[in-house]
């Protein structure tokens, strides 16, 4: 069957109407300030539908799930932008990061905080490891998209399972306090979660402000944005290459110890967190750090929120759905530029 | 005879093994048979496959069972859902660059999967869906009949499944390869190779690659029918994303860009899989589920490291996404 010539110019004359009308002419030239006016429009209506106390109350669940998907966010969008490769043994690191921290806090009965700093480095090192056994030298031989993207599946059943054999299936729990309360402003919020809101809000500005101010921080998005412009400009791009392994895997250690206290640590936890990850960096542009800081909370936000709305089981398919209607609306993200989707 | 790993060479010699794992076989092979048509011969990395065998079976098993359908009007139908289905996510998700794609297409099977988990009243949920099989049972029985009146007496159950299975797999490989060497076939790896030289040239390549998903969804229901007639029940863990990745293995192990490679691929696959039940291992079950996919993960590294077209795929065919 031959196509017609001259592809979807039946569609053009619509769809260039509809890109011409004056209020979405602004939001086109304005994504954020569109989004953020979307968002806040949807919580006056909850607001009014439910009162302030039910929002602000789920808005802090959704800050705790957000901190989460925020840290995994920034690593996964890193290695993206820098090493062009779609990491889908991300949310293994996660899971890794997890299980270390339970390995130290209840098989060796040490206290949390050295819990998270070991997750946070042993994932770290998992993380260079892999650069040097794997990506590095398949980076070297050119491979193609598939081929990275089919060796990350493959190297995350290779954690997940390797999880699994010396933990087994059984769902674990770290040491952490879930029963105590803390009330302010007539709202109520586990202590572990406001733990993990704090350390999650100052991990992720201290992360922001180094890719704002320091070199390094510089160095790695010049990389993101060319990484043969930034190697021929002197940038020691080895180097970068390594720390943003260091920093993609700390962070998704941190999230995953995080993820691991307010809820559960089992071998499967990385992967389902793996897609709203994605969500988030999608939503936010992906390859941009802060589109994907920003993308975690509003996505975790909007996942909390919709539980005003709707049954809680069905939450977890609000972050598809914002997955795909974000491709479909806006491919490049509610920060990215238009370049090549 | 028992080494001292305490391997048991007793299931290989098994009738009943081989009809089960020939089975899962040509199940996936259907199933990879659109990821190699998506992947293989148009550069398209669908992620999605384990949604569309989802949407195939569900659709097929709520229509008999819950509208009261027949089960020979259910499948048509349920293959013109799964392509409907396939339409819906392709035309605003294939215009992205192939890792939009991807994800995009997990996302979407996901949905499909987690629709299914809590839809309980459409699907029984976890609980499962039963009672689609009255019907198959019936030829199942006609064909056992024959096989008795041909001397074969008391044959396996499941092995008229295994004759269906095996038979729509074989036909649907040869149906692909042939149209693979028509001109509609020279577009699709046209766009593989160089979309906008195929745009260059007045071919419409949104309308082939939609084709080439359709195709890939119609694949996957079918996939999804023999999934549930070999289970008797459907069950939402049965489409996790995991057998969309047992797909990749399936079509790189065969190699990429090779229709007869598939049906290689997923022999051995299944044969690894369902084989190692039977290797004695000092283990519980879930360690050896657990060595299980190690071994399809270090395959999936390792071919990807050093034969990335697979065993038989070519490698100058080897052009995937950017």
């Amino acid at each position: 069957m031959e196509a017609r010539s001259v592809p979807s110019a039946a569609h053009l004359p619509l769809r260039e109407r509809l890109r011409e009308l004056p209020a979405l002419r602004w939001a086109r030239f304005h994504p954020e300030s569109a989004a953020a006016g979307v968002i806040g429009l949807l919580v006056l209506i909850l607001i009014i539908a439910h009162g302030v106390h039910e929002v602000a109350q789920t808005g802090l669940n959704g800050l705790s799930l957000g901190s989460v998907y925020a840290l995994g966010a920034v690593g996964l969008t890193l290695v993206y932008g820098i090493l062009k490769l779609v990491n889908f043994a991300h949310g293994e690191f996660l899971t890794f990061g997890a299980y270390m921290a339970f390995l130290v806090t209840v098989t060796w009965g040490a206290p949390l905080v050295l819990g998270i700093v070991f997750a946070i480095a042993a994932t770290a090192v998992l993380g260079i490891a892999f650069e040097r056994i794997m990506w590095g030298p398949m980076r070297a031989r050119n491979a193609g998209l598939l081929q990275l993207l089919l060796m990350a599946i493959g190297l995350a059943f290779l954690i997940q399972n390797t999880i699994q054999f010396i933990w087994g299936t059984e769902i674990r729990r770290l040491d952490v306090n879930v029963t105590d309360t803390v009330e302010f402003l007539g709202l109520r919020i586990g202590r572990t979660d406001l733990i993990v809101i704090v350390v999650g809000f100052v991990t992720l500005l201290s992360i922001g402000a180094m890719l704002r101010y320091t070199l390094l921080g510089k160095r790695m998005r010049a990389l993101s944005d060319n990484f043969d412009l930034a190697e021929t400009a002197g940038v020691d791009t080895s180097r970068v290459v390594l720390y943003t392994w260091i920093f993609a895997g700390g962070l998704a250690g941190l999230a995953g110890v995080l993820a691991g206290a307010v809820t559960t640590v089992k071998p499967l936890m990385g992967f389902e967190l793996l897609l709203p990850i994605f969500a988030a960096v999608i939503l936010g542009g992906i390859g941009d750090a802060f589109g994907a800081l920003a993308g975690g909370l509003v996505l975790g936000l909007m996942i909390e929120w919709s539980t005003l709305v709707i049954e809680p089981r069905w939450k977890i398919s609000v972050g598809f759905a914002v997955l795909i209607l974000v491709l479909f609306i806006r491919p490049q993200g509610i920060f990215g530029r238009a370049r090549a989707i | 005879m028992t080494l001292p790993l305490g391997i048991t060479f007793e299931s290989f010699t098994d009738f009943g093994f081989w009809t089960s794992v020939g089975i899962l076989a040509g199940t996936y092979t259907l199933f990879t048979l659109g990821l190699q048509l998506n992947v293989g011969f148009t550069g398209i990395v669908n992620f999605g496959q384990a949604g569309f065998m989802a949407i195939g079976a569900y659709a097929m098993g709520i229509l008999v069972v819950k509208a009261d359908w027949s089960f020979w009007l259910a499948l048509p139908a349920a293959v013109l859902v799964a392509i409907a289905f396939g339409l819906l996510i392709g035309l605003p998700s294939l215009r992205l660059r192939a890792d939009y794609f991807a994800i995009a297409t997990i996302a979407a099977a996901e949905i499909v999967r987690i629709t299914a988990q809590n839809a309980r009243e459409l699907t029984g949920g976890n609980q499962g869906l039963f009672g689609f099989d009255d019907s198959w049972n019936d030829v199942s029985n006609t064909i056992e009949g024959w096989l008795e009146s041909l001397g074969w007496s008391n044959p396996e159950t499941l092995f008229p499944l295994f004759l269906v299975v095996w038979a729509t797999a074989l036909a649907a490989t040869a149906v692909l390869y042939f149209a693979q060497r028509s001109p509609w076939g020279r577009v699709l790896r046209a766009i593989r190779e160089d979309e906008d030289a195929a745009r260059a040239l007045g071919k419409n390549t949104l309308v082939y690659k939609l084709q080439s998903l359709a195709i890939s969804a119609t694949l996957g229901a079918l996939a999804g029918f023999f999934l549930a007639l070999n289970l008797n029940f459907l069950n939402p863990d049965e489409f996790e994303p995991l057998f969309t990745f047992i797909g990749y293995a399936v079509l790189v192990l065969g190699g990429l860009a090779n229709y007869w490679g598939v049906a290689f691929g997923a022999i051995i696959m299944w044969t690894i899989l369902e084989g190692t039940r039977f290797v004695d291992l000092p283990l519980s079950a879930e360690r050896e589920a657990a060595v299980r996919f190690m071994i399809v993960g270090l395959v999936l590294i390792l071919l990807m490291a050093f034969r990335p077209q697979g065993v038989f795929g070519k490698k100058e065919e080897m052009v995937l996404g950017d």
